[in-house]
């Protein structure tokens, strides 16, 4: 009963924070819009019984993701006005048509069946920090280790762009 | 009335729609690169309630892997955004347009 009500409220959260996100005209707003989803998302993985992957949602999406793109739109600037037309002549009716049919044909190949095979254990899943630490080590350490690699890599991408120095630019 | 795996898994194919929309009607860089986090974040949401039905940790520590991945591509994508606006002074990605044959 609980889980309905969280389902109902956050359900509903969720994707108003979506189509905020896409619908907004001010970034700041499509960015708060999808802060607003993920913190749903959140509550979700904790209904789900996914306790450590909720609390990394929000202190690594909610949390530090949407605070560096909060960064980037504040640094670009929002104040100008974007120019909303399409070059494409009928980009936005097909987009529109094509979603409405993809939505559709995963709705209902869904309702076939959203889950199929056979049940990989017998206890209930808890998402506790010690049962998702000890899986993360034993038999994913080697993946694990290279998101270590991963992430060295993505820093010193990132500072290399930063370092770029503008020979081309004012042309 | 209980809420099963499925509920929460058209909930995500909802979200993830809604995300490539924003792909595919948005000309702003920044929030077409929203859009892909949103569209990972539904994905993931099928992970976890998945991995809740069939009884498996091995959902949330996919979960883990995906937000490690899209943490570092949010630096990089971020930082490659910032690098463009420096030198063209426009997010939009109408106006990038040199390559164009």
């Amino acid at each position: 009963m609980i889980e309905l009500a969280l389902f109902v409220v956050f359900g509903l959260a969720a994707l108003f924070g979506a189509v905020t996100m896409v619908w907004a005209r001010n970034p700041v707003y499509s960015a708060l819009g999808l802060m607003l989803t993920m913190f749903s998302v959140a509550v979700f993985y904790v209904s789900n019984s996914a306790h450590f992957v909720g609390v990394v949602q929000v202190i690594i999406y909610a949390g530090a993701v949407m605070t560096l793109f909060l960064f980037v739109i504040m640094l670009i600037g929002v104040d100008k006005a974007e120019d909303r037309s399409e070059n494409l002549p009928v980009q936005r009716p097909l987009a529109l048509g094509f979603l409405v049919l993809f939505g559709a044909g995963v709705l209902w190949a869904g309702h076939q069946a959203w889950v199929s095979g056979p049940p990989q254990g017998v206890d209930p899943v808890n998402g506790t920090i010690e049962a998702v630490g000890s899986e993360l080590f034993r038999r994913w350490v080697l993946p694990f280790e290279i998101t270590a690699l991963l992430m060295i890599i993505a820093a010193v991408g990132a500072i290399a762009l930063a370092f770029f120095k503008d020979e081309g630019a004012g042309e | 009335m209980t809420v099963t795996p499925g509920w929460y898994m058209a909930l995500a194919a909802i979200l993830f729609v809604i995300g490539l929309g924003g792909i595919l009607l948005r000309r702003n860089a920044l929030v077409m690169f929203m859009s892909v986090e949103l569209m990972l974040n539904a994905v993931n949401l099928t992970f976890v309630a998945a991995g809740r039905e069939l009884l498996t940790i091995d959902g949330q520590v996919s979960v883990f892997f995906v937000m490690v991945v899209a943490a570092t591509e949010v630096v990089v994508g971020l930082a490659i955004i910032v690098a463009v606006f420096r030198r063209r002074k426009t997010a939009s990605v109408d106006e990038l347009a040199e390559l164009r044959g």
